[in-house]
């Protein structure tokens, strides 16, 4: 998919002077998470320029063109905004130079600005420009939020998915989405999940129908959003296949290029699965807390047999 | 693995009835099959999977199967689209 994020919004989340815009800026498209200081542009040096990237203009920049002749600021202005920018922004609500301006308008260019101070608009920006052009893929499953760990559940149509959610959240946790569950990898750490619009909140019970899940449990069941800690995937049982029973290793599964934690858990008529999730998750942060129940279980073994 | 593209053509699109009938027929085959709108995919067999897509009249979709029955699979999604869904 082409991601991208229109100027548009860019404008209005982050409260944006428009000093100039040309017809149709709000429809620019911003296809790149990175800005660009232009200072070393200004100083003349093209190689390397990205020219997809927002131009961010600071004090640095402000001071040095302030010290030409107003020539040599059109000049070195004009090389730079024959370049197609999709916008540049002025920080701490610095004045705009004549020179900008006729440079902007000559080759309609976006000219916007703001009160903040450049470090902090910038990384404000580019935090924000990571969101919305991160990778993203939908997967078919149900992500819950059990003791606030985010838990993706996968497996076979059929195999119960929408039921353990349905459990988990009576028991008190949180729906964020069944059936498509889109994922966004916001950083190169983090994955987050969330239900496409048009079905958000809703789950598919086999007999029952759809259910309105934010209408009947209320807005302590929902979540809009969600990292996604662990996968569970769901299985038939299957006889004669060996799952984990000690927790000594530790599996993962790799979505959009990064591993997530993940556990195959089988299942079988009587077996409470809700339940299992809710171990599943605080056994997860136990973990993480740095503590293992099958390492500490083997600690006291050896310690035994070593008397 | 086959893909088909097809152009969704009954009056109201993949509204709940007919998404029904297109996931109940998906659940009669073994292989695993997808439905892709704009390069997003969904498991065509889940009903709210294939609504989550919004798939209007005169939208196109491709429909993608993976196993040992996938050309059956493929051919009787496709007619069932073109037959508008028996509407």
């Amino acid at each position: 998919m082409n991601i991208l994020v229109k100027l548009g919004t860019i404008i209005a989340e982050h409260k944006l002077e428009i000093v100039y815009a040309p017809d149709g800026y709000e429809d620019i498209p911003i296809t790149v998470a990175d800005v660009n200081r232009p200072s070393l542009q200004i100083a003349g040096f093209f190689d390397y320029f990205d020219p997809a990237r927002i131009q961010i203009l600071g004090k640095v920049e402000h001071t040095y063109l302030e010290q030409m002749s107003s020539q040599d600021r059109t000049e070195k202005l004009e090389k730079l905004f024959e370049q197609p920018i999709p916008a540049l922004i002025i920080t701490r609500e610095m004045e705009v130079f004549p020179e900008l301006l006729e440079c902007a308008q000559k080759h309609q260019r976006p000219l916007l600005r703001t009160a903040s101070s450049t470090s902090r608009f910038m990384s404000g920006l580019i935090l924000a420009l990571n969101v919305w052009l991160a990778p993203m893929t939908t997967m078919h499953g149900v992500l819950v939020e059990v003791y606030g760990e985010g838990i993706l559940l996968i497996g076979e149509s059929g195999v119960g998915k929408s039921e353990t959610a349905m459990e988990l959240v009576k028991r008190g946790h949180r729906l964020v989405a069944d059936d498509a569950v889109e994922i966004k990898r916001v950083s190169s750490k983090t994955l987050v999940g969330s239900s496409p619009e048009i079905i958000r909140h809703f789950i598919e019970l086999r007999g029952i129908g759809i259910i309105d899940v934010k209408r009947i449990f209320g807005m302590g069941a929902v979540k809009d959003t969600e990292n996604i800690d662990l996968i569970i995937n769901l299985e038939a049982w299957q006889s004669g296949k060996h799952y984990d029973r000690l927790g000594l290793d530790s599996h993962s599964m790799e979505v959009l290029g990064l591993k997530i934690p993940s556990l195959t858990i089988p299942v079988k008529p009587g077996r409470n699965l809700a339940i299992i999730v809710e171990v599943a998750a605080m056994n997860l942060r136990q973990r993480r807390m740095g503590y293992n129940a099958a390492e500490e279980l083997n600690r006291r073994l050896m310690e035994q047999m070593g008397e | 693995m086959v893909s088909k593209a097809i152009v969704v053509q009954n009056q109201v699109g993949l509204h709940a009835r007919p998404a029904t009938f297109f996931i109940q027929k998906s659940n009669e085959f073994k292989s695993s099959i997808w439905v892709e709108k704009d390069e997003r995919r969904v498991n065509a067999k889940s009903l709210l999977g294939v609504l989550s897509l919004g798939i209007t009249k005169g939208t196109e979709i491709t429909i993608i199967a993976d196993g040992s029955d996938e050309k059956d699979a493929i051919d009787a999604l496709e007619n069932l689209v073109e037959t508008n869904f028996s509407e």
